[in-house]
């Protein structure tokens, strides 16, 4: 009960820092009366249509990211996997890439492109992973994973190298990921992608759990094991989208934030997914601060901020698997 | 007579891509509640495959399969999981788990999608554990169990189930000696006095002589002898089965079968060439 009050007063207190930090210095008290509606209009503009889609935004797509990344993990039993990791971000990432180059246009076709490139990916990646036998190999599935990325990562570059210069900046700021374009629509696109996935993972939670036995002990205990598989496939999938669709391509939230809270709460999915959601917006939010603060003016794209994260808990992650 | 749990008819079961020969050939045969039959035979003739078919985990190529007067594979998963505690061949959970928590997945099929277990669950998993022995070991990490204790885990999960048919596949492969008989013991046991159905797939042949009511010889996926012990275990089974020279002696009533040594002359021969 302790770590959920903990976890829940973070989430709050990085969601008001979000709304604090930024070009205009605003104090904690302004932002207050800025979200009662008092104060000055120009930082209440900045507070409600600026800063607050894009903290909300950031700590949405961070919860979905650990979530995708928590459900990947179950599903092919292995603690490395992450919707960037397995491939699914680049996949989705190329679909997106495509739609803006070609001006395949409005907020909805985006994600969508994205959804087709994830599922594609996803779709790829098993296929290659099944190459050495029909037995799943989760080392395999993960080479399989990285690879895709790559080949998915090289299209990306080749479009853009052939594309005319003002979509070639358009698919470029994309591409670095980022919550500059936050606003009220795009967290609305967000959500009405998000929301469905979310609801059916959670519910899943059992079957999650189940998993981690293998498939066959799994189904003995009562999971319907192939449409459980489907069903997460095309979860994932669509989560990874919508996240890549409105904020590019961002790494390793899907690793590290299972990781910490399967050393904290355990392994249960019960718990361990809604806990992630939470430290994932968290880390999301913090790592969007640090990104628009650390060089400001300059501004970073927050997926580096995650990778410098992520990349040594990578390691030590592998340091452990491989014992 | 007891109610019949599993019952197949001229069962067949071809792997895909695999060799022309079936893995089960026409097997029929029927299981009731309250008895403890044994599926035996070599490595390959098929017993886990039949076994998968019971379960409904394989879909027969050919013939029928009925579990609870049900074809096996038309069952949800998740309602068969109310009925059968399995205690498979292989398991290895990928992430670490408390023996408290292993116990609890098999409450599982009877809890809903959301919410925690009830304190009947919590109940049902207390009386698992107590039943085979292992409510000490509640709190342990399963990883750091021995061999012979996650057996009994594995089993006191599947009576968590409550289930009305228990299986066991080579369940005590890797045991020792006290160990393996614990689990053979406690499996017996728990048949009796459920009333449950119980299906050991093994191939130790003289303990399921002792501890199964009736067996069922497999043979290149064929069902060679099927009955009481000693109905079925004969030399000339045995040696069609197994491929290999043995003498039959008995203990407490029930054949038991001396494998020989090729080189030694006469009936069980022990050669004291010494190697």
């Amino acid at each position: 009960m302790i770590r959920w009050i903990g976890l829940s007063a973070a989430a709050a207190a990085v969601l008001l820092l979000g709304l604090a930090v930024g070009p205009a210095d605003l104090s904690l008290i302004a932002v207050w009366q800025a979200l009662l509606g008092r104060g000055e209009h120009s930082t209440i503009a900045i507070v409600r249509d600026l800063r607050m889609p894009r903290a909300l935004l950031a700590f949405f797509v961070g919860g979905s990211l650990a979530v995708t990344g928590a459900a990947l993990q179950a599903l092919v039993r292995n603690p490395l996997a992450d919707p960037y990791l397995l491939g699914l971000s680049g996949g989705a990432g190329l679909g997106a890439v495509a739609a803006i180059v070609f001006k395949v246009g409005g907020v909805w076709a985006v994600p969508i492109a994205a959804l087709v490139g994830a599922l594609l990916a996803i779709a790829l990646v098993y296929r290659l992973a099944l190459v050495s036998g029909a037995v799943l190999d989760a080392r395999v599935l993960l080479l399989s994973g990285v690879v895709v990325g790559a080949f998915a990562a090289s299209l990306m570059g080749a479009i853009i190298a052939i594309s005319p210069a003002p979509e070639v900046r358009n698919a470029l700021l994309w591409l670095l990921g980022g919550f500059d374009a936050a606003s009220w629509t795009a967290l609305g696109v967000f959500a009405a992608y998000a929301v469905l996935p979310l609801a059916v993972i959670y519910r899943q939670n059992r079957p999650l759990d189940l998993l981690s036995l293998g498939e066959e002990p799994a189904a003995f205990l009562g999971a319907d094991v192939e449409r459980l598989k489907r069903v997460l496939y095309v979860a994932a999938s669509l989560l990874t989208a919508a996240a890549v669709s409105v904020s590019g391509i961002i790494g390793f939230v899907g690793l590290v934030v299972p990781h910490a809270i399967r050393l904290l709460w355990g392994h249960l999915h019960r718990s361990l997914l809604p806990a992630a959601f939470l430290l994932g917006g968290v880390l999301l939010v913090v790592a969007d601060a640090i990104a628009r603060t650390a060089f400001a003016p300059l501004s970073l794209p927050v997926g580096v901020v995650t990778a410098i994260i992520g990349v040594p808990v990578f390691v030590l992650l592998v340091r452990r698997w491989a014992k | 007579m007891g109610e019949v749990i599993f019952e197949t008819r001229n069962a067949v079961y071809r792997y895909p891509g695999g060799p022309e020969i079936p893995a089960v050939a026409a097997v029929t045969l029927s299981i009731d509640a309250g008895e403890l039959v044994a599926i035996v035979g070599p490595n390959g003739s098929g017993k886990t495959t039949l076994l998968r078919l019971l379960l409904g985990t394989l879909q027969p190529s050919d013939g029928e399969v009925l579990a609870f007067g049900r074809r096996a594979t038309e069952w949800k998963r998740r309602d068969l999981a109310q009925r059968i505690g399995v205690v498979s061949q292989r398991e290895e959970a990928a992430f670490p788990l408390r023996v408290k928590q292993a116990v609890m997945f098999g409450r599982y099929p009877h809890l809903g999608p959301l919410g925690a277990p009830s304190a009947g669950d919590i109940a049902a998993v207390d009386r698992a554990l107590e039943r085979c022995d292992v409510a000490h070991l509640g709190d342990r990490w399963i990883a750091t169990l021995s061999g012979g204790e996650w057996q009994r885990v594995r089993v006191a999960r599947a009576l968590a189930q409550e289930p009305r048919a228990l299986a066991l596949d080579e369940a005590t492969a890797s045991l020792d000696i006290r160990h393996e008989m614990e689990v053979f013991e406690l499996t017996a046991q728990l048949v009796r006095e459920n009333r449950l159905a119980g299906v050991l797939v093994t191939h130790h042949v003289n303990l399921a002589a002792r501890f199964a009511d009736r067996l069922i010889v497999m043979h290149r996926g064929s069902a060679r002898a099927t009955g009481s012990p000693s109905e079925v275990l004969t030399r000339d089974v045995l040696e069609e089965v197994f491929q290999w020279p043995v003498a039959m002696t008995e203990w407490e009533g029930v054949p038991q079968y001396v494998a020989l040594r090729r080189r030694s002359g006469g009936e069980g021969g022990e050669g004291g060439e010494g190697d």
